[in-house]
């Protein structure tokens, strides 16, 4: 064996160990992050499951000594109307949604009519806009609504009001979602279904509507998941009969009275839904999130 | 003719999203601006025009300037946070390592949770009681000895915004990083294996190459977390309710209408965060609508 072999041999072991020693560092620190993001989840868990006696700030960040679910009961009492509503308002919000987003994406990707472009342009100013911009006058439309059909209370003050809401605004980003989904359809399909004399309804019931599974599958958690977490609309169109869960959650923690324990299990519980469509679905959802980000 | 019937029924199906749109979000963005320029400020009176008086005049209130210097100071920290951290995460992660899912998957949960819920613990972390009443963040640092990190977090007078932020950033910089690892994972091998075939640094592939590659992806993250960052509101009530010592433009509006009972005033406001969105926004909008045309 020569010297420069050994010189190289002892170089190269050197570059292999500085690269094992970078990957090291790599995922210490990746791991570091993994648990200062999962920290409020600890504290969250922890917290909801002690007794009152435990409540003591010297025992902050330790387990329970006596494992407790009165909590968790106590804080289902009280936000059960509030997820009950949220069902109700997330359900039908999240379907309307998903079949307006689906037609409009079909017609501005592959139906288009002149200005097509411009539409598609003023529908994602909607997305963006600040939607305090819009409050005032919807409260006062919907206030108006009421009076005129004479239904006290369902579409300003009522569950109707709020997913009518989220369903127009919903409109630009299920719309986007859907128009980057068909883009990806080849024309070609589309033509041979035209020239075989199909309408544009025929065409997308038989030929479209098959193949959009997955871009349903996105609208329908994304809308779903911003429904449910929605606080905004909710505590400006809804009264105490149509409160959804985050509004009811917001009422049992910023109460002074209620203890931490019972806070942390609503907290809790008014997550479990969205965390559930979150580690079951999270391919779906990752998608629609890379959506809101306008690429294509 | 047979032109307009091969479009006519595209535009028929997409026309009551575009009556909708026009009326919910055009209609009634034009609606609160001319109720911002009456002078409404109770909920009985008709309001007669005023002009631009109600946007002058709310400078002169103490309450409305605390709350865009507010809003700066958790924009600024807020926005440079994330995208320091979900930079970071992303980078860190780009060469691909054992178990990305699980790693992406937890530094993702938090968005799919909604504010309020969030809200919840971290009033609890951010708690300012000190010594024997600390709980939280400031009870862990005691635990830890790192006694002179305690402090009073979102209730400091001059930096709680910042900490104001810092749950934000929790909850944002997951979707930063996966933007980045998106425009990481987009930057061709080939690129990279010719500078380096060059004589290129790691570094030098890093900053000449990379860097510049991934300009599109930082604006479109600068953009969501811009007007994110404006519109705060969930967080911010979740956290500290209605106090002054953080309050923002739009818990202000809230305010405004609800407690104060002055339309007027809350559609000043809102007029006024839909401008500063719009600064952010429209030139992004203009910007991508021409990129498509070129494509």
């Amino acid at each position: 064996m020569t010297a420069t072999a050994v010189r190289t041999r002892g170089a190269h072991e050197r570059a292999a160990r500085r690269v094992q020693w970078v990957r090291g560092v790599r995922l210490a620190v990746l791991l570091a992050f993994v648990l200062i993001f999962l920290a409020p989840v600890y504290v969250l868990l922890v917290t909801s499951f002690k007794p009152l006696t435990e409540a003591d700030p010297s025992r902050a960040w330790a387990l329970p000594e006596t494992w407790t679910f009165e909590p968790w009961r106590v804080a289902w009492e009280k936000l059960a109307p509030g997820i009950w509503n949220s069902v109700l308002l997330t359900v039908p919000g999240a379907l309307i949604s998903a079949a307006l987003g689906s037609m409009n994406g079909y017609v501005l990707s592959k139906w288009r009519f002149p200005g097509a472009d411009i539409v598609f342009t003023l529908f994602l100013f909607g997305m963006f806009i600040p939607y305090q911009g819009v409050m005032i006058p919807l409260v006062q439309l919907l206030v108006n609504l009421n009076e005129l059909t004479g239904l006290n209370g369902v579409f300003y003050g009522g569950i109707p009001g709020l997913v009518l809401a989220h369903v127009v605004y919903g409109i630009p980003i299920c719309t986007l979602i859907f128009r980057n989904y068909y883009v990806t359809i080849p024309d070609e399909v589309i033509e041979a279904a035209r020239v075989d004399g199909a309408t544009m309804l025929r065409t997308y019931r038989s030929v479209v509507l098959p193949l959009s599974g997955p871009a349903f599958a996105v609208v329908i958690i994304w809308q779903f998941t911003s429904l449910w977490n929605d606080f905004l609309f909710a505590v400006f169109l809804t009264g105490p009969q149509s409160w959804p869960t985050t509004v009811m959650l917001n009422n049992i923690a910023g109460a002074q009275t209620v203890p931490y324990s019972q806070q942390m299990a609503a907290a809790l519980l008014a997550s479990v839904p969205t965390m559930i469509v979150y580690v079951i679905l999270g391919r779906f959802f990752m998608r629609g999130l890379m959506a809101g980000s306008l690429k294509g | 003719m047979t032109r307009v019937r091969r479009w006519l029924p595209g535009l028929l199906l997409v026309s009551p999203s575009i009556v909708a749109i026009a009326v919910f979000v055009y209609g009634m963005l034009g609606w609160n601006f001319r109720l911002a320029m009456t002078d409404k400020h109770d909920e009985v009176s008709e309001g007669g025009f005023v002009g631009l008086e109600n946007f002058i005049g709310i400078w002169d209130q103490q309450r409305w300037s605390l709350s865009v210097n507010h809003a700066i100071v958790f924009t600024v920290v807020f926005v440079g946070g994330a995208l320091a951290l979900g930079w970071l995460l992303a980078f860190l992660m780009e060469k691909g390592l054992r178990g990305e899912g699980t790693f992406r998957a937890i530094y993702l949960f938090p968005m799919a949770i909604s504010f309020v819920a969030t809200g919840v613990v971290w009033r609890w972390l951010m708690n300012s009681g000190t010594g024997e009443r600390a709980v939280g963040l400031n009870r862990l640092f005691d635990n830890l000895g790192l006694e002179f990190l305690q402090w009073q977090w979102f209730r400091d007078p001059d930096w709680g915004m910042a900490a104001m932020a810092i749950p934000a950033i929790w909850q944002m910089s997951g979707y930063v990083m996966a933007l980045f690892l998106a425009g990481f994972r987009g930057v061709p091998e080939e690129l990279r294996e010719a500078a380096r075939v060059d004589g290129c640094t790691e570094w030098d592939v890093y900053r000449r190459i990379v860097l510049p590659l991934l300009r599109p992806v930082t604006l479109s993250a600068l953009i969501i977390l811009g007007h994110i960052s404006l519109k705060a509101f969930d967080l911010i009530v979740a956290v500290s309710g209605k106090q002054i010592i953080t309050d923002v433009p739009a818990v202000f509006m809230w305010v405004a209408v609800f407690d104060a009972h002055d339309p007027a005033k809350g559609a000043t406001i809102a007029a006024y965060i839909v401008i500063a969105v719009s600064i952010f926004v429209v030139p992004y909008l203009v910007w991508s609508l021409r990129k498509e045309r070129r494509s």
